[in-house]
Order: structure tokens, then C-alpha cells, then sequence
């Protein structure tokens, strides 16, 4: 009879701890408490309601259902790492962190356990290097691409001459704000322009110091590269200083309304670099508002919608679903596993058809992804705050970022990388 | 007067007056621990939970809606009207005192004569559990604060200075705000705490709870009057800062700007946090102004505890702390 118990007991616990194998899961490291909680929500918000829309609509990818397994991390790397060790063996298809940090510590784990991981603008940049880093993606752009994509928005307002003027980059004090310095530097070289740049340490409520330089030293233009409250600090200080907001670029990290909203009409004309649409003017938002939202399913209020973060959680989960779908294609099966999924990836095409397809024509740009190259072609375009409408708007095309020398730096980095770790190249 | 001089000036006047909002924040500190020996934890906590709700009033919005939606399956959010900012400000003060009685009534009067250590660690409890209460009753998205506070450079300073040296200086006139704000806080503090019955009283429990017991003084009620105080000093602090940044987790962590002036003006002088605030606004910035360009700058933080270090060295107790003598 214990006997029997026991058995029974095991296999309980073994059914349970057993992958739903018929879903498609998607982990979710979100963070929606905690400093940087305002930019975590709708990112979490958006992924959830896309997966949510093709379960609805679709009946899932392929006839298989999307599961989606939320994990808190407080934008904490430790707890990023516990919610990939305690979710990795529910059948994981890709993991999306959102946040720097937590990529750093994924990579290897990633890699030995061949689970895809995609970080799309954040992350270890030299990733894009895919003879190097087998499992990791940064498509379609990376912090270099947004540095050199803001660079490339200041020729285009000067006739493609910016020498001798004056570019001041405000970065958070941490790996993340540091990423665009090289870049910078290398195109301060090229293009002749004088790059200060100005630090802000964790979590930058106090900026003073930093706004009186530039309030003395007068650039022509300040990028930033910010995240959580020094963002809504930053962008309420240069008001303050009466600093022209259209000369004053953020990163995408720094581009969404809840950054801007807390300065009011001071904000007015502040742009920042993005790698997808912005608005709620796409056709897919009507499904999410019948099928998602009145339907009581979605992930937040479903006020967030059109929102700039909430849409990049949004695109970022349909770029993982299209993977998906790939990924069945190639494998003959819907229910794909992992090493599946990462050939879908490798081999994921986005054209301007498909986005018209999925409802969402020109969100994002059109793209190729490669054994070589994981990181796409770094397109970005420069969205613009208009505060009396409190929305943002594009205002440039999707652009590509100046590759001669992103590439070189990528090639560099991911080389040395290389080098520290025996890998050897691979698509040879 | 050369250009390097007039910038220091400017760096010196800023630092003056972000000194005044760090010593918004270490008051509270002070408050509590000149009352029961307590370093309080979940201070900045408080001056989130402050502004949270300051914000929840004003915008008419519904108390755990999100709990309350996700349980009964409704859709309400808002009440639909606005309150006044006046009547906002006094309605948190009344949510304050409250939360005073509850913090008194259900984690202090059970810990009374308990070790100061384990009351440190009630208030880091009391912290996280703020924080989840403050999210779960007012949602963690960034909210506007909109109580009439003015922003931006003061016209007045700029065009003064500029006819005076021919560079005007930048004021933020928040800043100016937070400075008469707290000048009339302190005054209104040390009046109380010397001239009233309650305040002499709160000095008595501060000295020794037992003997205060003994008189007839209630350390119930003294515990409850101090946590108001210090709620409403956290108020006042939410307020100022939530104006600058929006109201949001971070200003949770506005507390790791008190300490070193906690460290520096001494853990139970009202002056010395005054002082203290001063001391390393005004040093911070000078540091960042003539070091922080030839170092990479973002030295502001850590050179404020390095600075409350170096006095430590001369003074343990902080400048206006209590000499502590104990001999066996």
C-alpha cells in the first residue's frame, strides 16, 4: 500500500513537473515592480496580449497554443537567473529578459542548455556576431545601431556636416549606459564633432550637476542614454534649463510617455531613436480590443496599447511567434522544442508583405536574419513628443546605422570574446 | 570675477539648495530616532507611500482597484472627480496619522522594551511591506504631481546675477520653494518639541522610555504623535521630489541621500540634519564641479558618505549628536 502511494506520488510530481509538451512556451522575465516597474509593465503587457491575440484569433501558432509563464524579476539579476533556472525546463522556446544584466549572466547558461535567447536593443551588442554567440539574438537593432542612427538624424539636420559642433552624451553609470561611448568616439572621429559625455549615477534623481555643465558648456546636442527615473529627471532638468528639446535625443529606453509625461509641455519636441512604430494606428489593435481586451484577457487595463513600450513588448513577442512559426515550417511539426525554435530564428525573414499580413504594416523594418548575422540590418528611425497631443510621432524613415564601422566594433568585440572562451566560429 | 569662480558660486548656491531636500528626507530619520531610538527603515518608504496616496486623492482614483477588479470581476478605476490640492495634502496627512496608529497599534506596542535591533528590523519589514501596499492600493505605473509647486529658473536670480557678475545663475525655484518649506518645518518643530507640553514629553521618552513610563507619560501615544510627524515630514519630502521626477518606486530610494547626512549632522538633532544637508549638498557639488570632470564624473554619490566619513573621524557622534560616555 506505501509502495503504491509512493508511486503514485511520483507520478504525480513527475506529471507535474513534466512540459505542457502540447504548448508553445514563452517565459516572460518581467519586471513589474520595483524602480524601473514604469517601462516594465506595458513591456510585460504587450507580450502577454500578443500570445493572448493568436490563442483567441488563431487558436494559437500552428495550431498549437501559446503559453506564456510570467516570472518577477524586479530588475534584479539574480532573480532574472532564478526565474530562467526555475522555467527552463517547462519546454522553453526563447527567452526575452529585458534587461542587460540578466543577458550577461544568460549567455553561457543559455548556450549550454540550447535555448534561444533574444535581446532586441539591449544586451551584449557583439552578439549580432552569430559565428561566435550560437544562441544569442539582437535583432533588428542594437545600442550602437541607436548611437549611430541618433549621429546620422544630427547630419541629416546639418546638410551631412557636423564638424566642430558639439554633442554632450548623458548615460547612465552602469554597462548599459557606457555601451554607446565607443561608438560615439569612433564617429566623433569620422565626423569631426567634439563628444562630451556626462555620467548619472543609479537611479539618477539628482542631475543638477550634470544640466549646470551643459547649461554652461552649451551643446548643440545632448543624447541620452537613461532608463527608469533618470529619464523623467533628465528630460524635466533640461526644461529647466530651457535646453532646445529638439536637439535633445534619447535611446529607445529613453522614448516612452511615461518619461516625458511627468515634464508637461517642457517636454515638447524631445525625440528619441526607435526600431519599431509607434501609435496605436495599426489594424492588429482592433483584434487585441475585441479579442484581448473586451474579451476581460488582458495582461494590464488595456489602456497601454499604442503606448511605445507596450509596442515594442508586443513586437517583440511577434518576432518571437514568427520564429516560431518558421521553426515549424523547417521541422515539419507544430510542436516545436528549443533547438527547433533556434533554427527558426537563424533563418527568420520579416518582410513588409508579412507585417501588412499580421495587420501591423510598416511597424518595423523589413529584415533578414542569418547564421552570420543575428542582429539584422540595425535600422532605427527618430520619433518626436508632441505634448499638446501627448503622443509621439515618427518623423524620419527606418534607417540603416553606419555599418563600416558598427561592424568593425562588432567584429572586435565578439572576436575577443571568442578568444576568452575557446569558441570556435561556426557557419563556416 | 573669473568665469571658474562664478561657476563654482552657481555649483555652491545649487548644492546649498539640494541640501535643504536632502534634509527634508533625514529629518524623518531624526524625528523617530530622537523619539525611540529607532532608525527607521522604511522612511523613504513612507514618503513614497506619501506622495502615492497624495496623488490618489487628487486624481478621485479608487483604492485597490486592480485587487478589487481582479476579484469581483468589475471595471471601476476612478471615482470621477477631482480633489482639490489643499484638501488632497490634508486628506494624506489624516491617511498618515492613520498609518501611524496601525504601525503603533500592530508592530511597536508589541515590541516595546525589545532590543533596538529587532526594531530596526520591524521597520525593514514594515518597508517591504509599504511598498506592496503602496503598489497594490495605487498601481507602480510613474503618476504626475500637480500641486501648484512652481518649476524652472528663476527669472529674478537669472536677470539679477547677470547685471551683477554678467552670468546669470541657475535656480530652480522648486528648489527656493523646498527651502522656505522646510525653513518653516524646522521652525515649527523645534518650536513644538521645546514649548509644548507634547513635545517636552517626547524629548522625556527619548531620554528613557522607563522613566518617562514612570511619570505618567503614554508611550503609546508619544509613538504614535512621532510617527505622524515623520509621516507628514515624509509627505512634505514625497512632494518635493515627486514634483522633480513624477511619483514612483524610485523615490523610495531618495532615503540613500539622508544617510550620509544622518551620518554627518548626527541621528538625534533636528540642526544637525539641517547642517548636515547643507554640508554635503554644498560638498557634493563642488566635488562634482572641480574633481568629477578629470575622474568621469558621477562622484556625487559616494563622495557624500566619503565626506560624512572624514568627520566621523573628528566627531563619531556626528556634528550636533549626543556624546554618548558609558563607563564600566
Amino acid at each position: 500500500m506505501k509502495l503504491k502511494f509512493t508511486a503514485l506520488a511520483a507520478a504525480a510530481v513527475v506529471s507535474a513537473a513534466a512540459p505542457a509538451m502540447a504548448d508553445l512556451v514563452f517565459p516572460s522575465l518581467s519586471y513589474r515592480t520595483g524602480p524601473y516597474a514604469a517601462g516594465g509593465i506595458p513591456f510585460a503587457d504587450g507580450y502577454a496580449d500578443y500570445f493572448t491575440l493568436l490563442n483567441e484569433r488563431d487558436g494559437g501558432i500552428g495550431g498549437e497554443m501559446a503559453k506564456v509563464i510570467e516570472c518577477e524579476t524586479g530588475y534584479n539579476t539574480e532573480k532574472g537567473v532564478e526565474c530562467y533556472e526555475s522555467t527552463k525546463g517547462e519546454g522553453s522556446l526563447i527567452y526575452q529578459p529585458l534587461s542587460t544584466g540578466i543577458t550577461y549572466q544568460l549567455i553561457p547558461k543559455v548556450t549550454a542548455d540550447g535555448i534561444a535567447l533574444h535581446t532586441m536593443g539591449y544586451g551584449r551588442t557583439s552578439a549580432k556576431n552569430g559565428k561566435v554567440f550560437s544562441n544569442v539574438f539582437n535583432y533588428p537593432a542594437n545600442y550602437w545601431d541607436g548611437a549611430s542612427v541618433a549621429i546620422n538624424h544630427l547630419l541629416d539636420l546639418n546638410d551631412g556636416d557636423i564638424n566642430g559642433k558639439k554633442v554632450a552624451l548623458v548615460y547612465h553609470n552602469s554597462a548599459y549606459g557606457k555601451e554607446p561611448i565607443r561608438t560615439l568616439e569612433e564617429l566623433s572621429a569620422k565626423h569631426g564633432f567634439e563628444l562630451t559625455t556626462l555620467a548619472v549615477d543609479h537611479p539618477g534623481q539628482e542631475q543638477k550637476s550634470q544640466w549646470l555643465q551643459i547649461r554652461r558648456e552649451k551643446p548643440d546636442y545632448v543624447l541620452m542614454w537613461g532608463w527608469g527615473v533618470m529619464n523623467q529627471v533628465a528630460i524635466q532638468e533640461a526644461a529647466n534649463i530651457r535646453f532646445p528639446m529638439e536637439n535633445f535625443i534619447g535611446v529607445w529606453w529613453s522614448g516612452g510617455e511615461h518619461d516625458v509625461i511627468p515634464a508637461g509641455d517642457g517636454a515638447n519636441g524631445y525625440k528619441a531613436v526607435t526600431f519599431h512604430n509607434v501609435g496605436s494606428d495599426f489594424p492588429v489593435f482592433d483584434d487585441v480590443q475585441k479579442y484581448v481586451v473586451d474579451a476581460g484577457k488582458a495582461a494590464g487595463n488595456g489602456d497601454q496599447i499604442g503606448t511605445a513600450v507596450y509596442n515594442r513588448g508586443f513586437y517583440a513577442a511577434m518576432l518571437a511567434a514568427e520564429a516560431a512559426r518558421n521553426a515549424q515550417e523547417i521541422a515539419g511539426k507544430s510542436d516545436i522544442t528549443a533547438a527547433d525554435m533556434l533554427k527558426g530564428m537563424e533563418s527568420l525573414e520579416i518582410t513588409e508583405e508579412r507585417m501588412a499580413e499580421l495587420g501591423m504594416p510598416n511597424f518595423g523594418p523589413s529584415f533578414t536574419v542569418t547564421c552570420e548575422n543575428h542582429g539584422g540590418p540595425g535600422l532605427g528611425a527618430i520619433q518626436q513628443w508632441d505634448a499638446a497631443a501627448q503622443e509621439w510621432s515618427l518623423i524620419s524613415d527606418f534607417a540603416p546605422s553606419d555599418t563600416e564601422i558598427i561592424d568593425a566594433l562588432v567584429m572586435e568585440d565578439s572576436m575577443a570574446f571568442a578568444k576568452e572562451n575557446n569558441i570556435e566560429e561556426r557557419c563556416n | 570675477m573669473p568665469e571658474q569662480l562664478l561657476w563654482a558660486a552657481e555649483a555652491m548656491m545649487n548644492g546649498l539648495m539640494a541640501g535643504v531636500l536632502y534634509a527634508l528626507v533625514a529629518l524623518g530619520f531624526v524625528l523617530i530616532f530622537k523619539a525611540s531610538g529607532v532608525f527607521n527603515y522604511a522612511q523613504g518608504v513612507m514618503a513614497l507611500f506619501a506622495a502615492l496616496t497624495l496623488v490618489g486623492i487628487m486624481d478621485g482614483q479608487v483604492p485597490f482597484a486592480h485587487l478589487i477588479n481582479a476579484v469581483f470581476g468589475t471595471e471601476i478605476h476612478h471615482f470621477g472627480w477631482h480633489v482639490p490640492a489643499i484638501l488632497a495634502i490634508f486628506l494624506t496627512g489624516v491617511v498618515m496619522v492613520g498609518l501611524a496608529i496601525f504601525i503603533e497599534r500592530f508592530v511597536l506596542r508589541h515590541l516595546v522594551n525589545q532590543p533596538d535591533i529587532i526594531l530596526f528590523m520591524a521597520t525593514i519589514g514594515l518597508a517591504y511591506f509599504m511598498e506592496g501596499v503602496g503598489d497594490l492600493m495605487w498601481g507602480s505605473e510613474i503618476k504626475t504631481l500637480d500641486v501648484g509647486l512652481p518649476q524652472g529658473i528663476s527669472e529674478t536670480i537669472d536677470e539679477a546675477t547677470y547685471n551683477w557678475f554678467g552670468y546669470g545663475f541657475f535656480i530652480d525655484r522648486l528648489d527656493i520653494v523646498a527651502t522656505i518649506i522646510a525653513a518653516l518645518l524646522v521652525a515649527s518643530l523645534t518650536i513644538f518639541s521645546q514649548y509644548s507640553k507634547q513635545g517636552r514629553a517626547l524629548r522625556a521618552v527619548a531620554d528613557d522610555h522607563q522613566a518617562a513610563l514612570s511619570v505618567g507619560i503614554s508611550l503609546r501615544f508619544i509613538w504614535v504623535l512621532v510617527w505622524s510627524i515623520a509621516g507628514f515630514v515624509a509627505l512634505v519630502a514625497g512632494m518635493m521630489w515627486g514634483a522633480k521626477s513624477g511619483v514612483q518606486f524610485s523615490l523610495s530610494l531618495i532615503a540613500l541621500k539622508a544617510l550620509p547626512v544622518l551620518m554627518l549632522g548626527g541621528f538625534t538633532s533636528i540642526p544637525g540634519a539641517i547642517v548636515g544637508g547643507l554640508i554635503i549638498g554644498v560638498g557634493e557639488k563642488l566635488f562634482e564641479f572641480s574633481i568629477g570632470p578629470l575622474v568621469g564624473g558621477a562622484t556625487e554619490n559616494w563622495f557624500a558618505y566619503v565626506l560624512a566619513l572624514v568627520f566621523l573621524v573628528f566627531r563619531p557622534q556626528g556634528l550636533f549628536g549626543e556624546k554618548i560616555i558609558e563607563r564600566v
